[in-house]
């Protein structure tokens, strides 16, 4: 495993009282991509701040490469930020806008010809060197900002909710180019979003927050699959959460009746809740079913239907391309390695 | 609806003719006319009143009102530029207090502001009697340049500072942060960021400043007691004193070109300062 070159150790920022961040510590690996995920006000972006030298941190200690930065002023970080709503410099064309880093480092002039179009070349915006930011799209300006952090060679790169005021065909090319970029140029990518389906396509790890309070920290297909919580499972895709009780290792009660699961660990007779995925249903024939229940609702999605199904005491998403009109009763399936069984948490 | 809307402008265009576009006329026909201006048929075509403004004593005074106009909004840009720059880093609840130290003077009569300067500044004034009071020497600053430039920086100083302040508000924070992320220390923002965004601010300000203080007459009539003549009370005496419309109008007309000419330039240099920025390193 390659070596930490953030870390943050019992982090906790207050805001004239309120606190936004919540003794969180964490560390991040070196050419990781790593996605902090929380819905507005969770704390993501007062985190991202900190590490950028923006914030100060009320309580605890933050470490680059090993060594203490809480005090270094964000000019003496090496650690670069693409700005939410880009913050460009409107008074300077694309070049001198990318150049501004390299001139304060008096890079001389051959050099940084060189690193600008290498630069440009990179978020393909070859031959707008002296164009102004103005007159650039959305996504141009984005790609600008982009540009204008990665010259600098940072070591780090923090991106707050870049692509949030792009269109999503445009969002979705973004993120595809962001995580060829990271590849390419080897820099540690911090990344605030609200959106969990780019969180979860483009990280290597990611950071669930909630409150001020890390929920999860783990691959896209750990959060997604193995939620620790309510609130994980509620805030990551679509997901039915029922209330069910833990017998004994790999047997589980919801719904009336006991199914077999994979998990284990739990007390005997613990309440627990119980998730699975709108995908992991299928629909049969009622007598084939594990639990018998009358649709109530359908919804095309393009992809698939979403439909709601009453049974088992529980109303049940399930999303399937096999369609069952409204009062048809159905039975629903589904595998032991599909019900998550999450400790009930607060 | 569009059709219907424009018909709203109509007033406007009738105020603006009425006005603004008649009484320039009629100062640029009696500036290029001669004879008695109450009776039309006895005027004619002549460019002697022009002629006249090239008297070595005339050139002087336009020069001294250049100079004192200009002295006088190189210290307001001095003195408004900090001043704009601390109001707009307070805090918001502050922010409005300090702004309407700026604005009352301002709803306050402006002969009566000047007279204040007056009462301060005169040789018995308030100023000296302290002065004298803590054994100090006493200063003779008033009638005299020095009055007027202060009287003039007193009075046209908020039109420096608000300008600068709006351009100085626009500036999203963010930008600011940015700035400090690419390494830039609070002088090297301020110098390559700040700076160069609040260049329009400034050059309002500028215009804003200059404009007024180039043609006053009461600040130097009042503060220079009369012996500090400027281009304004030159053409104030042609109306009121001498009765020549025909020279008042030439160099009102003059006055005004050599405004036109400094907005000009002032304007060239805003939209040179926006293209690429390189220069300014």
């Amino acid at each position: 495993m390659s070596k930490k070159i953030i870390e943050l150790k019992n982090v906790t920022k207050r805001y004239n009282g309120v606190v936004a961040v919540n003794n969180i510590s964490l560390y991040i690996r070196e050419n990781e991509f790593i996605t902090l995920l929380g819905p507005s006000g969770c704390g993501k972006t007062t985190t991202l701040r900190m590490i950028g030298g923006f914030e100060d941190p009320d309580e605890g200690d933050i470490l680059f490469d090993g060594a203490r930065i809480n005090d270094v002023p964000p000019y003496k970080r090496n650690i670069n930020t693409v700005f939410q709503r880009y913050a460009l410099f409107t008074h300077m064309d694309v070049y001198e806008n990318i150049a501004f880093g390299l001139r304060i480092k008096k890079v001389p002039k051959d050099e940084m010809d060189r690193r600008i179009k290498r630069m440009l070349k990179l978020v393909d915006l070859e031959g707008f060197e002296h164009r102004h930011v103005d007159s650039l799209s959305g996504g141009q300006q984005q790609r600008v900002a982009i540009a204008r952090a990665l010259v600098n060679e940072p070591k780090v790169l923090l991106l707050d909710e870049p692509l949030g005021a792009l269109d999503l065909k445009l969002r979705k090319e973004m993120q595809i180019e962001l995580m060829d970029m990271q590849k390419n140029v080897g820099i540690t990518f911090i990344y605030v979003t609200h959106d969990q389906e780019e969180a979860l396509t483009m990280s290597d790890t990611v950071v669930v927050m909630n409150k001020g309070v890390i929920q999860q920290i783990g691959t896209p297909v750990d959060i997604y699959n193995e939620p620790q919580n309510r609130f994980v499972a509620d805030f990551i895709g679509e997901s039915n959460i029922i209330e069910g009780i833990m017998h004994e290792d790999y047997l589980v009660e919801f719904s009336g009746r006991k199914f077999k699961c994979v998990d284990k660990g739990f007390n005997h007779m613990e309440e627990v809740d119980i998730v699975i995925r709108p995908e992991d249903i299928d629909i049969t024939e009622p007598e084939k079913g594990l639990i018998q229940g009358v649709v109530t609702s359908v919804v095309f999605k393009g992809v698939h239907y979403e439909m709601l199904v009453e049974g088992g005491g529980f109303e049940y998403m399930i999303q399937s391309t096999d369609m069952q009109p409204v009062g048809a009763n159905v039975g629903l399936t589904f595998n032991p390695e599909d019900i998550h069984v999450m400790k009930r948490g607060s | 609806m569009k059709n219907k809307a424009k018909y709203l402008a109509y007033p406007y265009i009738v105020w603006m003719a009425i006005f603004i576009v008649i009484p320039l006329l009629l100062v640029l026909i009696y500036s290029l006319t001669a004879g008695n201006v109450n009776d039309p048929s006895s005027l004619s075509f002549s460019v002697e009143s022009y002629t006249r403004v090239f008297d070595v004593m005339y050139l002087k005074v336009i020069w001294k009102s250049f100079k004192l106009a200009i002295i006088s909004t190189v210290f307001c840009l001095v003195l408004g530029y900090p001043v704009a720059l601390i109001i707009s880093n307070v805090k918001a609840k502050y922010k409005s207090i300090l702004l309407m130290f700026f604005l009352v003077p301002i709803w306050m009569n402006f002969l009566l502001r000047t007279y204040a300067w007056m009462a301060i500044l005169s040789p018995n004034g308030f100023l000296n009697r302290v002065l004298s009071l803590l054994g100090l020497p006493t200063l003779s600053i008033m009638p005299g340049q020095t009055a007027v430039v202060l009287g003039m920086i007193y009075n046209f100083l908020p039109f420096m500072v608000l300008p600068i302040y709006t351009s100085l508000s626009k500036i999203n924070r963010n930008v600011l942060e940015a700035a400090m992320d690419l390494g830039a220390n609070n002088f090297i923002t301020f110098l390559k960021v700040i700076l160069p965004l609040t260049v329009p601010g400034i050059i309002s300000g500028i215009t804003m400043v200059f404009m007024p203080a180039v043609s006053t007459f009461v600040i130097s009539q009042l503060l220079g007691g009369g012996k500090e003549l400027l281009i304004g009370n030159l053409i104030e005496q042609q109306f009121t004193v001498q009765r020549d419309w025909h020279f008042g109008s030439a160099l009102s007309i003059i006055l005004m070109i050599m405004i036109l000419i400094s907005m000009a330039v002032m304007s060239k240099v805003d939209t040179d300062n926006g293209n690429g920025g390189a220069p300014t390193w």
